[in-house]
């Protein structure tokens, strides 16, 4: 049960901090790590990238003890890491910083201190060191800026004496000081005989922290680079795999001209904490990609364009007319419909299929009387046609497959009549012929005159399905790409935030 | 979801999909049991008698089932039926009957627009909105039972017919219970207001995202549970002919226990009245049989409150499998 | 704005509250003195013990409705083991009941913890459940309070070397509820388990994440809230002398002085001083109603309107809340 005396005895000066080792994970049918492996020296920081749904954050929450790996091992220190809870985990010597703080938001600084059992004065060293003057212990958490709350939870687990401290998207909320502040901390740290797990989008910050950069592609760990100049490209390659270049008919097909008033015409939009100022048009027949890594306020956009969240600032117009959208209701009067990406947030998961397709036919008050069952009978009916739902288990949207129910989830507009379709992330986690059936439905739609705004995450699907891709970055609009020119390199770099930013005004001319 | 079916997840699956089947199944055995218990016992007339007295259960268990299919409950509903009995009955002699029964409905609809207000849009949770509305509704009784104790009571024979009377040895109250179920099971299916109350206990989020005003929607289900609360009290009237102020508060907990094991979950979106009509008569049954038994009160209340609790437990257990 | 309310401005403005609220009752009925006091603390005590166990569980994160019932199922034993018992007999018979209690409590805990129906099914399941077993104990309020347990409610302080007239005005009733705060939820508060309390009230994904053990600290909450309720049902048989098998309007009242009292739905803060400060107002409210000799009825009609006019504020508070 003394993890530190096994280890210096077992392993020596030389022997990897952390050993993860064929590490695989599956959930139901669906494989989230397939071979993913990490080794981590003494003093050394590790960036782990990998593109959305490489399996990032299912190996973070093996590491971490979160979840249990099907195989495959995960060594701290030469002993085998079984960790049932984030307390043992602590024990064992690895620290992680969530995204989200993990500090009770009720309590004071010094009670989750006390909780955790933090000790205070080297708490209070690294708050300093970190570049917060002015922290009282009295303070309520629920009151701290994130910012604040990030550098805190970072100083917490720094006071706990990691052997290895894992920051997930540490600078994701941080202002450039604070972000200089912890990057020479982290630095200072490593050198001083820490290990560190960073996890990062951010190529500069992994320039100027790491020294080598693990690198996961559909489950698997694909490689290990040095950390050099000019190693980005490479990374980027190895994210990507060494796919051949797409073409679909649909990129090489008549653009509808985007001339006239946009029916979607979005200006300064910002929400929440992470969408900050977002402007672009959307023209009826057109499809206008989003393109963005994970929690860039694309989040955020669609749900303020959906009614579902109210904007900080900013405005939406709709066919020219301003548009005031306080519940999905006024966006659905408006034509404004969403596809979440959580198909679960929008299904009524023990319902009939018929249920979920008809339930906007019978949302308003208006509606709320005898059911005409024929019409609805016929309208459903022709949506499960267009998009081919497999409907053999149709009493709850429950059993159906994945495709399937995202099929539901654009059936209901189907059914509805769709004319500014908001479609986010359709793709993921489907299979390839689904996805093939929706991208056809999307430019069918845009063909027939609809407006469509497609968030995905694999950016290879930009070609087949838009016009043009709008590029977000810390909640801001950095790139406008006409499809011809969206191959996935240019869109990853784009992502990333690796192009100037100058072409941001093209979005919204 | 794995594609191999053990006997027991189909059986499961079956029970899940038809809980009438097994609900029916149920009451047979009971019945059965009965019968063995007290040979002779099964007769016409006390099949007339079993149904009789669980109509106004199943009746009150109708406000029980329509709310929890979103998700909610209306632990005020014996109360509101006692008040519009109460109010009904000493009334009549007054102003006459159609006036007492139209203004007994009236303090129903009251009562539970009243709930429905703190429900939809103070967004209090409906079992302690609910039980509020009871604690003051019973607080207005006992006053206005204070200024009519002199009138005396007058108790409609149409009320006495359909409550106690027998044509054939069928029961009168299954005149208004029939249409009255016959409704309730048809809005629940081909109405849009009934697709909506489980669209809102199923997802409450996902309905908001298809444009439901969810507000509205509970907004007129706890004044329509306020009135069935009321016919409730009305048919029982007519039963215990006698107006009292607790007539209906007995019934509280068995119609919640009758929904419960009728089928529909206590967390919203899935069952049904047909259910909660077989689940009635489940618990009249089994409420014969305690008595048989000589099973004191308390233990009855214990038994109900383990069924509500095992019952709730087991759809857990069954919707985290699928 | 909440939270300038939810602090401890709340519990002063309500200490305001309460000391306007005796000044009327002063000017209401010019010679309401110690006895009015003794009365109001004796009338307070068992909704003051309700409303600090309801607290407890609230702040923690749940809720617990079958809390009338148990009390009853506490008053009804004490009162059944009481009658015709010696004094050292009684004694052991109220230590048996504490004990009864915090494992009613546990058990509902724990239903809530290995069952993962939420808090407010479960216990709704239990209040008829302790409901019924209050009945099985005793079908109609009967047995008896050892008489130096009554005499412990009533009256004024008296301590011996200090002069009576200086400290005759502190009900005992008040003192009780004291003490009983002092040594059951000062310790706590102190101590590692309070702050797991509002941590898994608060934030339980946090909470777990900083080490907390969630469900045992759940049912460590619900069996504190089931020792309040056993002091509740002693109160109870305390003041009348009599077990109670039927829950008294207990549950209710409790949820609103918790509200009333700062303690936010849905846990994590206040604290349990508002609450019974927040008891001492809507019983001081009650009283005033009964002394301007307005219907005790509707007397109860006004108390439940406050009643649910305030948990309904709370739910808007809370709605404001998750909004921002």
């Amino acid at each position: 049960m003394t993890p530190k005396d096994t280890s210096a005895a077992a392993s020596g000066p030389g022997a990897p901090v952390l050993d993860a080792q064929g590490v695989s994970k599956r959930f139901g049918a669906v494989v989230a790590l397939r071979d993913a492996s990490l080794i981590l020296n003494r003093g050394e920081v590790v960036a782990l990238m990998g593109a959305n749904g490489a399996g990032k954050s299912t190996f973070v929450k093996i590491l971490t003890g979160a979840l249990a790996p099907d195989s495959g091992h995960v060594r701290i220190r030469g002993a085998e890491a079984r960790v049932a809870s984030p307390a043992e985990a602590r024990r064992s010597g690895l620290v992680p910083v969530y995204q989200e703080p993990s500090l009770i938001p009720d309590l004071d600084v010094a009670a989750n201190l006390r909780l955790g059992k933090t000790p205070v004065a080297a708490f209070r060293h690294w708050v300093a060191a970190l570049g917060i003057a002015d922290l009282r212990l009295d303070d309520l958490i629920g009151r701290l800026p994130l910012a604040t709350l990030r550098i805190l939870d970072l100083a917490r687990a720094l006071a706990a004496e990691p052997d290895v401290l894992l920051l997930d998207e540490m600078t994701a909320a941080l202002p450039t000081d604070l972000v200089d502040r912890v990057l020479s901390v982290v630095r200072a740290q490593a050198d001083a005989g820490r290990s560190v797990i960073y996890i990062s989008h951010r190529f500069a910050e992994i320039a100027r922290l790491c020294d080598r950069a693990t690198v996961l592609r559909d489950g698997a760990t694909v490689g290990s680079l040095a950390i050099t100049p000019g190693v980005e490209e490479r990374v980027v390659e190895m994210m990507l795999g060494a796919n051949p270049p797409r073409q679909s008919a649909a990129a090489q097909a008549a653009r509808a001209p985007r001339a006239g008033t946009p029916r979607l015409a979005v200006r300064g939009l910002a929400a929440g904490n992470r969408l900050n100022d977002v402007s672009f048009d959307l023209h009826a027949g057109e499809v206008l990609g989003v393109v963005a890594l994970e929690g860039q306020g694309q989040d955020e956009l669609f749900d303020v364009l959906a009614g579902n969240r109210r904007a900080l600032a900013g405005s939406v117009a709709i066919d020219g007319q301003t548009a005031r959208l306080r519940h999905p209701a006024d966006a659905i009067a408006a034509g404004l419909t969403l596809v979440p990406g959580d198909r679960s947030r929008a299904l009524l998961m023990s319902r009939s299929v018929r249920e979920n397709i008809a339930l906007p036919l019978v949302a308003r008050m208006a509606k709320w009387g005898v059911i005409p069952a024929r019409n609805e009978a016929a309208r459903v009916s022709a949506a499960i046609d267009r998009l081919q739902i497999d409907t053999r288990a149709q009493g709850e949207v429950r059993r159906l497959s994945g495709g399937n129910q995202q099929k539901v989830t654009i059936a209901r507009w189907i059914a509805k009549g769709v004319e500014t379709l908001l479609l986010f992330d359709p793709p993921r986690g489907i299979d390839i012929r689904t996805k093939r059936q929706i991208y056809a439905l999307v430019r069918d739609l845009a063909a027939q005159g609809a407006a469509v705004l497609f968030y995905t995450s694999e950016l290879g699907e930009v070609q087949q399905a838009c016009d043009r891709a709008v590029v977000i970055f810390n909640g801001r609009v950095v790139d406008v790409i006409e499809a011809q020119e969206a191959s996935e390199p240019s869109l990853m770099r784009a992502a990333y935030g690796l192009t100037s930013g100058d072409a941001a005004r093209k979005a919204a001319p | 979801m794995s594609a191999t079916l053990t006997p027991v997840t189909r059986l499961t699956r079956l029970l899940a999909q038809n809980p009438l089947i097994p609900l029916i199944l149920l009451l047979a055995g009971l019945v059965l049991v009965l019968e063995i218990m007290q040979p002779g016992i099964l007769s016409v007339f006390w099949i007339g008698n079993t149904i009789k007295v669980a109509i106004p259960l199943a009746m009150l268990a109708a406000c029980q089932t329509l709310t929890m299919l979103t998700g909610g409950i209306d632990l005020s509903a014996g109360t509101v039926a006692t008040i519009t009995a109460f109010v009904m009955a000493t009334l009549a002699p007054l102003l006459g009957v159609p006036e007492a029964v139209a203004i007994a409905l009236a303090c129903a609809l009251l009562a539970g627009a009243v709930n429905g207000f703190g429900i939809a849009i103070c967004r209090v949770h409906p079992l302690i909105m609910s039980l509020g509305t009871g604690l003051i509704a019973n607080g207005c009784l006992l006053v206005y039972q204070r200024y009519v104790i002199a009138t005396g009571t007058l108790i409609p024979d149409a009320l006495v017919w359909l409550g106690t009377g027998r044509t054939w040895g069928i029961p009168n109250g299954l005149v208004l219970f029939i249409p009255f179920a016959a409704l309730i099971i048809w809005g629940q299916r081909r109405t849009g207001f009934g697709r909506l109350l489980y669209a809102v206990g199923s997802n409450e989020g996902a309905a908001r995202l298809s444009g439901v005003r969810s507000w509205q929607v509970l907004l007129a289900l706890y004044t329509l549970s306020g009135l069935i609360a009321g016919l409730t009290g009305l048919i029982l009237i007519g039963l215990v002919k006698t107006p009292s102020l607790s007539l209906a508060l007995r019934l509280d907990l068995p119609s919640v226990a009758a929904a419960v094991v009728g089928g529909t979950s206590i967390f919203g979106g899935r069952g049904g009245y047909g259910g909660t009509i077989v689940g009635a008569l489940i618990l009249t049954v089994l409420t014969t049989m305690l008595t048989l038994l000589h099973m004191p009160e308390g233990a009855r209340g214990i038994l109900f409150g383990l069924i509500i609790l095992a019952v709730t437990a087991l759809y857990i257990r069954l919707t985290e499998k699928g | 704005m909440r939270r300038l309310l939810s602090d401890s401005g709340w519990t002063l403005g309500l200490a305001g509250l309460l000391a306007a609220l005796l000044v009327m009752t002063k000017l209401i009925q010019p010679d309401f003195g110690v006895s009015g006091l003794d009365s109001l603390g004796r009338a307070a005590l068992p909704f003051a013990l309700a409303t600090l166990g309801m607290a407890v569980v609230v702040i923690a994160g749940g809720i617990d409705l079958s809390l009338a019932s148990m009390m009853a199922v506490c008053s009804v034993t004490a009162a059944r083991m009481m009658e015709g018992a010696s004094d050292g007999q009684s004694a052991l018979a109220l230590i048996f009941v504490l004990a009864l209690g915090a494992a009613m409590g546990a058990l509902n805990g724990a239903l809530v913890v290995a069952s993962r129906v939420p808090d407010i099914v479960v216990t709704l399941a239990m209040l008829f459940v302790w409901q019924g077993t209050a009945l099985l104990i005793l079908n109609a309020p009967g047995g008896a309070a050892a008489p130096w347990l009554r005499a412990l409610g009533v009256g004024g302080l008296t301590l011996p070397l200090i002069p009576e007239a200086l400290t005759v005005w502190l009900p005992r009733s008040v003192i009780f509820l004291m003490v009983c705060l002092a040594v059951i939820w000062l310790p706590i508060r102190r101590s590692p388990l309070g702050l797991r309390f509002y941590a898994i009230g608060s934030d339980a994904l946090a909470a777990f994440r900083s080490g907390v053990p969630v469900g045992r600290t759940k049912i460590a909450a619900y069996a504190v809230t089931g020792l309040f309720a056993a002091l509740g049902g002693i109160a109870v048989t305390m003041s009348t002398g009599i077990g109670e098998p039927i829950p008294g309007p207990y549950l209710l009242a409790a949820v609103a002085a918790v509200v009333l009292g700062g303690v936010v739905l849905g846990g994590g803060r206040g604290g349990l001083i508002g609450p019974i400060l927040a008891v001492f107002v809507l019983r001081l409210v009650r009283m005033d109603l009964t002394l301007m000799s307005v219907d005790p009825n509707v007397t109860t009609i006004v108390e439940g309107a406050i009643m649910v006019v305030v948990v309904m504020l709370g739910g808007v508070l809370a709605m404001r809340g998750r909004r921002t």
